[in-house]
């Protein structure tokens, strides 16, 4: 039921989640958080096992931390996804991570980039791409609406058309979202699309 | 280039017990495996049969004066009610208390265990740790336990510098900061009613009030919880239990029975 969808733009990445934490039938909390911002340029948006997701995305944004203090240069985007796509290889036919995982970065020599990672260590450069029952929705959204360097207004509409479809047609579909971009300035929350508000706002 | 095949031989002789040795080939360490055909479902069924057992109603939540924290004291082995008098609230220390879901022994241990890892903090660095701090300490050592079986399903509550601190974590490795968190079999139930009646600004009688009230409404829909309701308050000074009533008491506290209307009586028939 976890909604995990982004796509690429003109010198811009964007990736939307879903924000409920859900057990069985019961939601414990609808504002989780589930975009991490992996550094100052890249946003690793992730679903899947609740432990796993946590303990998984703060062991690869302490690593990518590790290697910036060591070597003085933060690492690429698609170096990133690649040691990221190593270490669930790795821990796949031991110890696997239940996690899927979109990583959004932007570098300065090639632009934005969005890579598609997902449990059984899957690795993609892809220009939009979903993961979740939502993605039964969103990836034909995408698919017919998507053009090559939208820009921001256009991507984050289309971004909302997906969302519009996940919440009419999905039968148990989150109620609100987290929509995050990753540009030349750096990786920020861009808007939340809530219909259920908790009562005090609490940040994950 | 010697290749290990230590993986193809097999631990069981073709005849024979298993003590004898056949033509000089060295016994291969082995251990005892369980009777069964399917070894590796027996193993799931294992984990399995410990997962429903969270039978209880466990609650938590944030308010302007702090947290509340509320819980029942049934342990049911199925339909067999082991004991209505289970401490399902846990004192780490003075300002921090988890509560109880999942496996007795598993909560109680490793709650304990968390204690100790706390004040081995507060030695070390000259200063309480956070709630945020003790509750990541126990989810890291759940997660490293995953798959094995273990059963917890707690809440961390407690006052450290920030302030008020609530965070739920599981034995599957899950942790969540929130402001309400129930946990247990009759959590459906006790969301129901504290959901509804929640307001941050309640004062101390009033939220203890909402969290006996959740309790027994969630002890008199599910089987699996009842008992005593128990209610502690965590504050800027510390923990302190406000309450603990019998649930089956409450119930005609909050639903007295009212003398009715007899509606027709029955009388003797004259003799004919």
């Amino acid at each position: 039921m976890e909604c995990v969808f982004g796509l690429v733009g003109e010198g811009f990445a964007v990736v939307a989640a879903d924000t409920s934490a859900v057990h069985s039938i019961l939601v414990h909390k609808s504002n989780e958080d589930k975009i991490m911002v992996l550094d100052s340029h890249k946003l690793i948006a992730a679903s899947g096992e609740p432990g796993d997701r946590v303990q998984f995305t703060e062991y690869i944004q302490k690593n990518v931390a590790l290697y910036q203090f060591r070597n003085g240069i933060p690492l690429t985007t698609a170096a990133a996804a690649n040691f990221t796509r190593g270490e669930l290889a790795t821990a796949l036919r031991k110890n696997p991570y239940s996690v899927n995982i979109l990583l959004a970065g932007y570098d300065k020599e090639t632009g934005p980039a969005l890579y598609y990672i997902d449990y059984i260590a899957t690795l993609h450069k892809v220009d939009k791409g979903a993961f979740g029952y939502g993605s039964y929705f969103s990836l034909s959204t995408m698919d017919r609406h998507y053009h090559s360097r939208m820009s921001v207004e256009e991507a984050i509409d289309l971004v909302d058309k997906c969302i519009v479809e996940i919440r009419s047609r999905l039968v148990v579909a989150p109620p609100n979202f987290v929509i995050k971009i990753v540009d030349k300035d750096g990786a920020r929350e861009y808007a939340w699309r809530e219909t259920v508000k908790d009562s005090i706002a609490s940040s994950a | 280039m010697k290749l290990d095949t230590s993986g193809l031989e097999s631990t069981a002789p073709f005849f024979g017990s298993s003590h004898e040795l056949n033509d000089g080939f060295s016994a291969v360490p082995s251990f005892e495996i369980p009777d069964t055909i399917d070894f590796d479902g027996f193993q799931k069924e294992a984990v399995q049969m410990v997962k429903p057992a969270k039978g209880t109603t466990t609650l938590a939540f944030i308010f302007k004066e702090g947290v509340m924290v509320a819980a029942d004291s049934r342990a049911s082995m199925g339909g067999y009610i082991s004991s209505q008098s289970v401490k399902k609230i846990i004192e780490i220390n003075p300002y921090m208390l988890g509560t109880m879901a999942g496996g007795a022994a598993d909560c109680q241990f490793w709650h304990r265990n968390l204690g100790i890892k706390c004040r081995l903090h507060e030695l070390a660095n000259k200063s309480r740790i956070s709630v945020t701090g003790a509750s990541k300490l126990l989810a890291n050592i759940l997660f490293s336990y995953r798959g094995m079986g273990l059963s917890v399903g707690t809440m961390i509550a407690g006052w450290d510098e920030t302030g008020p601190g609530l965070y739920y974590v599981d034995s599957e490795g899950g942790r969540l900061k929130g402001t309400r968190f129930s946990v247990g079999s009759g959590s459906p139930y006790a969301y129901g009613v504290l959901d509804n009646g929640y307001r941050y600004d309640m004062s101390i009688e009033e939220a203890a009030e909402l969290a006996r009230r959740a309790i027994y409404h969630a002890t008199f829909r599910d089987a699996a919880s009842g008992g005593v309701a128990s209610v502690y308050y965590v504050g800027p000074n510390g923990w302190k239990k406000l309450s603990g009533d019998d649930v089956g008491e409450l119930h005609y506290e909050y639903y007295p029975v009212l003398p009715s209307t007899v509606e027709q009586e029955m009388v003797e028939v004259a003799a004919a």
